[in-house]
């Protein structure tokens, strides 16, 4: 029998920790895959963040990084500049990116730094057990926010790729979801650009996933997938924010 | 050469190629004299966004190979502490120099030494060393920076040179080797991507979920922190065969007192000096065999008493440990530490 369908063989066959419904493992999947199909696997070398996601560096059967919280692509910095003709990638939840790590995604973007940032939003902090992330939208209860997110106490979430945008060095931004048959192919093709983009030399590049949290979103997956598509799609647009071919939001 | 420089030179001969940085003074022109000399040896200069970000750029280089250093001072180190303690974990060589100012806080740009705490008994988070050396002169500063490279890939450990702003600022005559080629010891360690080692992946790592795997990492560690004391103990001694009255210091106080018991043997006081070299390990060993006569020790610092707990760990009770030091920036007028000696002296204490 033909066989059509397989586990990327970068990804280790182990079952992985995360909960049912978190979308973590399409997520890797993905990048697993456009890294097989772009043949980047001896070149590749992946710097994992802090929370649920740190065991990225135990899945990917690549060169992996432990960095600290927050500095992945500070990391992935040193990384590149010492071995210019490797692709080099970060994979780094909302907490990690968009909070503690704010200054690092930022300047690695403004210096135009040939790495790709992979970066899962699932509007909350998983690992420690639900808080408010700096994308957690408004009115969200967490476990911080047990009223739910307020503008008077925490303010506004964080648009990531739209803030991106105006910086030069800043060469590919896209925002994808996983929710959805549709949306992950899309994700895919995304995904794969902004590795491109990398190979081409043309500057910095980030994927933000909207991604599910089913556990700490108090929902099942399926509540959850849907929790996704009606509270964050809105709030959080998809599509490509900046290409080198000047590639149009909601492609 | 200023003592900056010497610095940055050191680190280019040592086969140093890349730099990540953020300024702060009083370390200025170590980063402008590299920001010129790497890329004349083709290497990189690059100004982060802070020293958070310089001390993770350094943690990425080291992993995938290179010698790589970075410099600041007292509020920056401090920045930088979180890093220290993930390439302590993940046993990453790389050179780090702190050139002391007055603290805390934003204090000053004038010489202290009061980092040592910190760079000595750990700094960041976790059960961890930094070997740490104390260059005394902008020769030492060159020739050391060299050494601490050495050291870091010997062990796979960081390395930082530590002296003051006098010392980073200080002009003197420095005899310069010969270049020669540097041999960069293998890494079978390092994550480079697996073009360089089909079939095994490398992970840079320092989390390990299971009690019972950390353990074994910190026991593993505790032995190469054993082996780098029994092994890399450096100290100067200056007429400590008859000393009774031991001065202990380090970096530019270490000077100041090689003056002070001049004079103190002209006054017809028996007086030494005992130099640690390597501020961690500490040299214990040497200061306990050494200064065998001495009936006193007084450790002189730009601080208020720190290395002096290692003096009296040493000595451990068999003769008194006094401590004098000038604080804020403030350097110890030789005048006033021989003041010191001579009231320790006539005070009895000696005899």
């Amino acid at each position: 029998m033909k066989k059509v369908f397989k586990r990327p063989e970068i990804l280790k066959d182990v079952p992985f920790h995360y909960c049912p419904g978190c979308t973590h493992g399409v997520a890797h999947r993905l990048v697993a895959e456009v890294i097989e199909e772009l043949g980047i696997r001896d070149i590749a070398i992946g710097v994992a963040p802090v929370g649920c996601s740190v065991f990225v560096m135990d899945y990917f059967e690549i060169d992996m990084f432990q960095g600290s919280h927050g500095r992945a692509p500070a990391v992935a910095t040193g990384i590149k500049r010492v071995l210019p003709d490797r692709v080099v990638f970060t994979y780094q939840g909302d907490g990690d990116l968009a909070a503690i790590g704010t200054g690092e995604f930022v300047h690695a973007a403004t210096r135009g730094e040939k790495i790709t940032v992979i970066f899962i939003n699932n509007a909350i902090y998983g690992m420690t057990g639900g808080q408010m992330a700096p994308t957690t939208i408004m009115g969200q209860v967490t476990k911080t926010t047990p009223f739910g997110r307020d503008r008077e106490t925490n303010g506004y979430p964080i648009r990531v790729c739209e803030m991106l945008v105006p910086l030069e060095g800043a060469a590919y931004l896209a925002r994808v979801a996983v929710h959805t048959p549709k949306a992950i192919i899309q994700a895919k093709k995304f995904i794969k650009r902004a590795f491109e983009v990398q190979l081409a030399g043309l500057g910095f590049s980030l994927v933000e996933v909207l991604s599910a949290c089913p556990t700490n979103w108090g929902l099942s997956p399926l509540e959850a997938v849907k929790w996704l598509e009606e509270n964050m799609v809105p709030y959080y647009p998809l599509g490509e924010y900046k290409s080198p071919a000047g590639g149009a939001i909601n492609d | 050469m200023k003592g900056n420089e010497a610095i940055g030179e050191g680190a280019v001969r040592a086969g140093c190629r890349y730099f990540f940085g953020y300024p702060i003074t009083p370390q200025s022109e170590l980063t402008h004299y590299l920001a010129k000399r790497l890329p004349e040896v083709g290497g990189l200069y690059l100004q982060a966004e802070s020293e958070v970000a310089s001390i993770n750029m350094v943690y990425g280089a080291a992993g995938a190979g290179a010698r790589v250093m970075t410099s600041s001072s007292g509020p920056g180190i401090s920045l930088m502490q979180e890093g220290l303690s993930y390439l302590a974990g993940a046993e990453l060589p790389c050179v780090v120099v702190n050139l002391m100012r007055g603290g805390p806080g934003l204090g000053n740009i004038a010489p202290s030494q009061a980092d040592y705490f910190q760079a000595t008994k750990g700094g960041g988070h976790g059960d961890y060393h930094l070997i740490v050396l104390a260059p005394n002169s902008v020769q030492e500063l060159l020739d050391f920076t060299g050494k601490a490279f050495e050291l870091a890939d010997y062990y796979r450990n960081p390395v930082m040179v530590m002296a003051d702003g006098i010392m980073a600022q200080m002009m003197e005559p420095v005899e310069l080797k010969d270049e020669a080629q540097v041999e960069i010891p293998a890494k079978p360690w390092a994550a480079t991507g697996m073009i360089d080692h089909p079939g095994s992946k490398r992970i840079i790592n320092s989390c390990y979920v299971i009690p019972e795997e950390m353990e074994a990492v910190n026991i593993r560690l505790k032995e190469k922190y054993t082996q780098i004391t029994l092994n890399e103990q450096a100290s100067e001694g200056y007429l400590l065969e008859d000393a009774e009255i031991v001065l202990v210091a380090f970096g530019t106080v270490s000077r100041i007192c090689r003056a002070v018991v001049e004079k103190a043997r002209q006054l017809g006081i028996p007086a030494g000096l005992f130099r640690p070299i390597t501020l961690w390990p500490f040299p214990a060993e040497e200061l306990k065999r050494t200064t065998g006569k001495a009936k006193c020790f007084l450790s002189v610092e730009m601080n208020m008493g720190q290395m002096v707990e290692d003096v009296q760990l040493t000595i451990n009770g068999r003769a008194p440990v006094y401590h004098y030091g000038r604080l804020g920036g403030m350097v110890p007028v030789a005048r006033d530490v021989l003041q010191e000696v001579q009231k320790l002296y006539s005070g009895g204490v000696v005899k």
